[in-house]
């Protein structure tokens, strides 16, 4: 149990690592930045999880961290994957230049 | 809580294990072999494995119970998305037969792929758990990333799964969040239990709640390309290989819808006053931007992906209602919406050049006259999109937009009527150059083979048959959704 910090803390924290997380997607323009934002968001949904499972005492919320770190790991992967591939095509992961598809 | 599971539990999953066995087989042929044979054993495996899991899917009908401590849930809604999924798995897997093989993108883990992605469909849409659900939603998500980018030397199709994936990925992120702030509010993971819970405390208000339902709203936005999050859904319709968009354009919008209805319709029916006035903006958005922007293609995939935001938004239409009976109207909808893109789809295909992901309209110029087969066949399907009797389309929009006025939403249906007579000019559009155009340039030959006709005509005998005789499956739609009670 953590008794001194209030739990709304806990949420203000991980608000705030959400918000700056999509903001991030919204205003970065190098593919691999914007991925680690998203990663960001994840972790904010982890942490206000983990915050709610203590303070609820309920299980529930830490196995659900759990998955979301194992999915997170296998989209990182896939992800990458991805980055190598238009990095080997286009020699760029800058988001701005991919505009081959629009209309 | 009793944490044994019973082994024979394991009975209930035999379509779920029948595709994962599959699945690993294929990858292990994809590993060791290479080359055309291979790749027609694994398109044919891959078709054997979906028709085997469709015979355990079909035994399971009619059965409602709560499996594995009830974090999975076998109920006759479940079982009807399974069949859907798996009659959509061995219609792309026999349109790839051919496809993959030309495009040389055919090989063991690309059916693997196709069958890993059916199986997160079907997990997603068979629990009541956020957990499993998310999940199945991953699992079916990170294939089709992976699927998008599968012509590595196309750069339209490796920039249709960078989009599609950091998109993806973003809206996981607000499906989270909103998951968590849920749970944080209520203490509860499981839909079923969230029911309960509201039941007993009416009204039930928490900030906290709010945000969640709204932020789990946003993330199945993306999910099912509703406007305003629609963005990506032209770009890698456009750009993954055109069988991966027929799986895509059906079974991840069949996938989606189906945990939004459950979720929705089984614990935050108490709340329908709150999110049914958003959703009604969403919809009428998201159709009318959807048609609207469809007229000015010039590409048929990406006018297809424009039209199928717009269906998003009729079957919306019937979500607002809210009403758990007619609900039924969705599900005839994302099934008669199936056969119509699947079979366009594969027309798309027939007339595209090996190594050219493009479709532009012209190369359908004149088609009437140079292939009357594929002519009458892509007219088929575009008239059952267009909505024009005896065909599905036609039925399934009149399901939903008379669900819509018994409700008393009298402006969203006419707002979705006004919407479906302005879709009818981009579909008869194409059949305009089919039939009234003569060829631009050199015409290019259609690739005829067999795998694509069976596939089309399955589609049209299935179109006709949902249009004609609609009562079988409106009964079987209802029985589905009459676990919401």
């Amino acid at each position: 149990m953590l008794p001194d910090i209030p739990q709304d803390l806990y949420y203000l924290l991980s608000a705030v690592l959400f918000t700056i997380g999509a903001i991030g997607v919204i205003t970065r323009r190098n593919a691999i930045v914007i991925f680690m934002c998203i990663e960001l968001m994840l972790n904010a949904a982890n942490l206000s999880l983990i915050t709610s499972g203590n303070f609820l005492n309920s299980l529930d919320g830490t196995i659900f961290v759990i998955f979301i770190m194992a999915v997170a790991a296998a989209e990182a992967a896939v992800g990458l994957a991805i980055f190598v591939l238009i990095f080997r095509l286009k020699g760029t992961v800058h988001v701005d230049d991919f505009n081959l598809l629009k209309g | 809580m009793d944490a044994l599971i019973p082994a024979s539990e394991f009975r209930w999953i035999m379509p779920e294990i029948i595709l994962t066995g599959f699945g690993l087989l294929l990858l292990i042929i994809g590993a060791l072999t290479k080359g055309p044979v291979a790749s027609k054993i694994s398109g044919a495996l891959c078709i054997v494995g979906s028709l085997l899991g469709l015979v355990f899917t079909m035994n399971m009908w009619g059965t409602n119970l709560d499996i594995f401590n009830a974090l999975y849930t076998i109920d006759t809604y479940g079982t009807f998305f399974k069949g859907l999924f798996l009659i959509i798995l061995a219609l792309v897997a026999l349109v790839s037969v051919r496809y993959a093989d030309r495009e040389e993108i055919g090989g063991g883990e690309y059916y693997a792929l196709l069958m890993f992605g059916v199986l997160g469909m079907m997990v997603m849409t068979s629990s009541h758990h956020f957990v499993t659900i998310f999940i199945g939603l991953e699992v079916m998500s990170l294939s089709i990333y992976i699927l998008c980018g599968l012509l590595r030397r196309d750069i339209a199709s490796v920039e249709a799964a960078l989009k599609y994936f950091l998109l993806g990925a973003f809206a996981t992120g607000f499906l989270l969040y909103g998951m968590s702030m849920i749970y944080g509010s209520t203490g509860i993971i499981d839909v079923a239990e969230l029911k309960r819970y509201f039941l007993m405390k009416q009204p039930f208000s928490a900030t906290m709640f709010i945000i969640g339902l709204g932020l789990l709203l946003v993330g199945f936005g993306f999910k099912i390309a509703s406007v305003p999050f629609h963005m990506w859904t032209p770009d890698v319709y456009q750009g993954a290989p055109t069988s991966i968009t027929a799986y895509m354009a059906t079974g991840v919008k069949a996938a989606a819808f189906g945990a939004l209805i459950r979720i929705f319709f089984t614990a935050f029916i108490p709340f329908h006053f709150g999110w049914s006035e958003i959703i009604w903006i969403l919809a009428v958005l998201t159709m009318t931007v959807g048609n609207i922007t469809a007229l000015v293609q010039r590409d048929i995939k990406r006018m297809l992906a424009y039209s199928s935001i717009a269906h998003a938004g009729y079957i919306l239409v019937a979500f607002i209602t809210g009403d758990r009976a007619q609900a039924s109207s969705m599900l005839y909808y994302l099934a008669a919406y199936t056969f119509m893109n699947i079979g366009a789809f594969t027309a798309v295909i027939v007339m595209q050049k090996k190594g050219d992901n493009g479709s532009d309209l012209d190369s359908f110029a004149g088609l009437g006259a140079r292939y009357p087969f594929i002519a009458l066949c892509m007219s088929i399907f575009l008239l059952s999109l267009a909505g024009v009797p005896p065909l599905a389309g036609f039925m399934g929009k009149f399901y939903v937009f008379s669900t819509a006025v018994k409700a008393q939403y009298y402006w969203l249906a006419i707002i979705g009527f006004l919407n479906s007579v302005v879709a009818a000019y981009y579909y008869l559009r194409v059949m305009m150059y089919m039939y009234f155009k003569e060829p631009v340039g050199e015409s290019a030959a259609a690739d005829r083979a067999p795998q694509y006709g069976l596939v089309m005509l399955i589609c049209i005998l299935a179109l006709l048959y949902m249009g004609i005789f609609p009562k079988v499956f409106i009964v079987m739609a209802q029985k589905a959704v009459g676990i919401f009670g």
